[in-house]
């Protein structure tokens, strides 16, 4: 392990001559920043932050529906909860904490000194704050904040929306913008800063799912601005984009946000699917299975998911032949994520296996999100999603490839890069223990709400019929295991960021990728001069 | 592959390729509007049916082989609180005959107000084979406090009409636009 770093040598030796400073004191440091670890640093916070917040909200949701009855919430604020909790966590938590990843992953990985647009960069986060300041803010404001769900259809969110839509509509323009702003940052530095011998087909998974990923975003964020513009113009200009009295359509809306919104939630898994394909490999002690195809699988699912939107909405009365074309389309995705779970599966087969807690949080998501495949596939068939639609049924099948599928790769990153990104490891068996709880918490809550939806308890409800209060209860026990299970997950990191044993370069025996040949922690400037790409780091 | 000589300058590009792709995606979801409408035209997938039609009988020969029944529903959206209701619940037509049926209006409140109908057409294959050649619903109706209104709609089904098509749902949704009396325009029927 050491001859590693010391054949990096040159990296330090170059940090120590040309006079490079660190990072500047005290507030400033983050408000100016324009390092890639720093402003990577302020993501993940920030969305860890939006994750207790959006958790509350579903936690407060998940009590009033503990027991059948109305107890402790009227139902305007139980809408304005659900409807919150999924904006912040899908806008708020995932993304920007995907966007952290790729911060502080990118440049290392692809030997970079920092981001292609560093400037850019700085902006890009410190626009969330203010976005998500307005959006929660309209909580607070007379009729209260938006209480349409999150996919915010017309005319729920025009004709019949609170006065704080307004609010709502420019806190979406604004992290469209910073998503924007951050994919051109991440496809400008994949593409022109890669290390010499770094071709594209020796890129890290995580760095080619984020390419891909950024070039949905590129697509499709401007979509979604379209759309809530539309909203603004219908609610204040009196045009009729979604106002049947006026000779628009509401099902027009539908239409556009799904098109924006299928591509969105693959935005939210694909580099999950990077960070599982470097924590495999690394506890399994094997390159990873299928590099390639894996590559291949990533962009036909990308491209797969402009084709399937209407599967959202098989019921607002489509053709026959549109519903057999979505169908067919959707049913296709099953293909390049089935050969991703049988790569994952060969990475494993016959390796020399540990279980750390990245690791299990890596294997909780092949299985946990391929559950949620499996419940995907099943709305896919149109016929009998007439049946599944707008049930329980869809809340678990996006909360299992949501929670244990994106929230779980995004925990298990930050376990897995902590003593790369601190120079500390972590407290294992909290580690674990975090991990047991988060397993057990999120089965309880989501799976039973498998069964409350097949029998026809609607989502979206404070209230429902009594034979669904047993599944409800265990729901609400589950949902609470899971909620404080976090807290033990700030403990870890603080514990480890302040106690930590010190982490050696190389912190996993198994791990392979620039980032590991650097010390650790990483310098505040790395790879000021392009790193060597040597084999054996290359599809680790 | 890259001239790695200049990086800022193989970044500018990048930068410009990049928000040339937002560019082109704004202009997308701008033009998919009026590409969603005119989908629906010719298709006739959103089940609205079309603008005045011009009818000369004595050209058209209705098909006498064939009855179609053509049921009427109406209702009033939402917050309107006018009473709307058809003639009849539904008529019987042979494809090429011209036939006009009364809708009627009438004004519960004691203010003035305007209301506009849209009309919605099940089974969608059957949209671009219903011709109106006067609909109440090309217009919207401004009724004083109290007034009852008779509205006629008269229609044709084409003699094209699908084989496997024997009865159609026309659907009105009656909007309160009053909000809307200082620009009044006629949209679409």
């Amino acid at each position: 392990m050491s001859e590693v770093i010391h054949a990096d040598h040159h990296d330090d030796a170059d940090h120590h001559g040309s006079g490079d400073h660190g990072p500047e004191k005290g507030l400033a440091r983050w408000l100016f920043t324009t390092n890639h670890k720093d402003i990577g640093t302020l993501y993940l916070w920030f969305s860890f932050l939006m994750l207790l917040i959006g958790g509350v909200m579903a936690l407060i949701v998940r009590t009033e529906l503990f027991q059948p009855g109305l107890q402790f919430v009227n139902p305007e604020f139980f809408n304005q909860m659900t409807t919150n909790h999924g904006l912040i966590m899908v806008f708020g938590a995932i993304m920007p904490a995907f966007v952290g990843l790729a911060n502080w992953l990118v440049p290392m990985q692809v030997g970079a000194p920092d981001m292609a647009l560093p400037r850019m960069n700085n902006l890009s986060f410190w626009i969330l704050p203010f976005a998500f300041g307005i959006m929660i803010s309209t909580l607070f404001m007379e009729g209260g904040g938006p209480n349409f769900g999150w996919t915010f259809y017309a005319p729920l969110s025009t004709t019949y929306a609170p006065d704080s839509v307004t609010f709502f509509i420019f806190a979406v323009h604004m992290m469209g913008a910073s998503s924007i702003m951050g994919s051109i940052n991440i496809i400008a530095t994949i593409l022109n800063m890669r290390a010499p011998g770094m071709t594209l087909m020796k890129m890290p998974m995580f760095v080619w799912t984020w390419l891909i990923t950024a070039y949905l975003l590129l697509a499709v964020m401007p979509v979604l601005a379209g759309v809530v513009t539309m909203m603004l113009f219908d609610i204040h200009f009196n045009t009729s984009f979604f106002d049947a009295a006026g000779g628009g359509d509401p099902v027009m809306f539908q239409h556009i946000f799904w098109f924006f919104g299928h591509p969105e939630v693959y935005i939210m898994i694909l580099p999950a699917f990077g960070v599982v394909s470097h924590i495999l490999p690394a506890f399994s002690r094997k390159p990873l299975f299928g590099y390639d195809s894996m590559v291949y699988a990533v962009a036909s699912i990308a491209f797969l998911s402009f084709i399937v939107w209407a599967h959202h909405m098989f019921t607002v009365g489509m053709p026959l032949a549109g519903q057999l074309f979505f169908m067919y389309a959707t049913m296709l995705i099953a293909i390049p994520t089935g050969v991703k779970v049988f790569n994952w599966t060969a990475t494993m087969w016959k390796g020399s296996m540990t279980f750390e807690t990245p690791m299990l949080f890596a294997i909780a998501f092949v299985v946990l999100f391929t559950i949620g495949g499996f419940s995907g596939l099943m709305l896919a068939i149109a016929p009998v999603d007439y049946q599944y639609h707008d049930t329980y049924f869809v809340v678990a099948h996006f909360h299992y490839v949501l929670v244990p599928g994106a929230l779980f790769s995004i925990i298990a990153a930050v376990y897995f890069w902590f003593p790369k990104w601190t120079g500390k490891m972590y407290n294992e068996t909290m580690g674990k223990l975090h991990f047991w709880l988060s397993f057990i918490g999120v089965n309880i809550t989501f799976f039973p709400q498998h069964f409350s939806g097949l029998a026809g308890m609607p989502r979206r409800i404070p209230d429902y019929a009594l034979q669904f209060a047993d599944f409800n209860m265990l729901s609400s026990v589950g949902a609470f295991i899971f909620g404080f299970s976090q807290l033990v997950f700030l403990y870890v990191i603080i514990h480890g960021i302040r106690n930590g044993k010190p982490a050696e370069g190389r912190s996993w025996e198994g791990a392979r990728g620039l980032e590991w040949t650097l010390p650790s922690p990483a310098p505040y400037h790395s790879f000021t001069k392009p790193p060597q790409v040597r084999d054996e780091e290359v599809h680790g | 592959m890259t001239d790695r000589s200049n990086p800022q300058k193989n970044v500018q590009r990048t930068v410009r390729q990049s928000m040339l792709i937002v560019l082109g995606m704004c202009c997308f979801v701008v033009a998919m509007v009026p590409l969603y409408d005119l989908l629906c035209e010719i298709t006739g997938l959103n089940g609205k049916t079309g603008g005045p039609y011009t009818f000369d009988p004595a050209t058209t020969e209705p098909d006498k082989s064939r009855l179609v029944r053509v049921n009427f529903i109406t209702n009033a959206n939402g917050g309107m609180v006018w009473d709307f209701w058809p003639e009849k619940g539904g008529v019987r037509v042979h494809p090429g005959e011209l036939k006009e049926v009364n809708f009627y209006v009438k004004n519960t409140t004691d203010r003035v107000m305007m209301g506009q109908a849209i009309p919605s057409l099940v089974p969608i294959t059957a949209t671009q084979y219903f011709h109106k050649t006067e609909c109440f619903c090309f217009n919207q109706q401004i009724l004083q406090p109290g007034e009852e209104m008779a509205m006629p709609m008269r229609f044709i089904v084409d003699r094209d009409l699908p084989k496997n098509v024997q009865s159609i749902n026309l659907s009105y949704a009656l909007f309160d636009i009053t909000e809307a009396m200082g620009d009044v325009a006629v949209v679409g029927g």
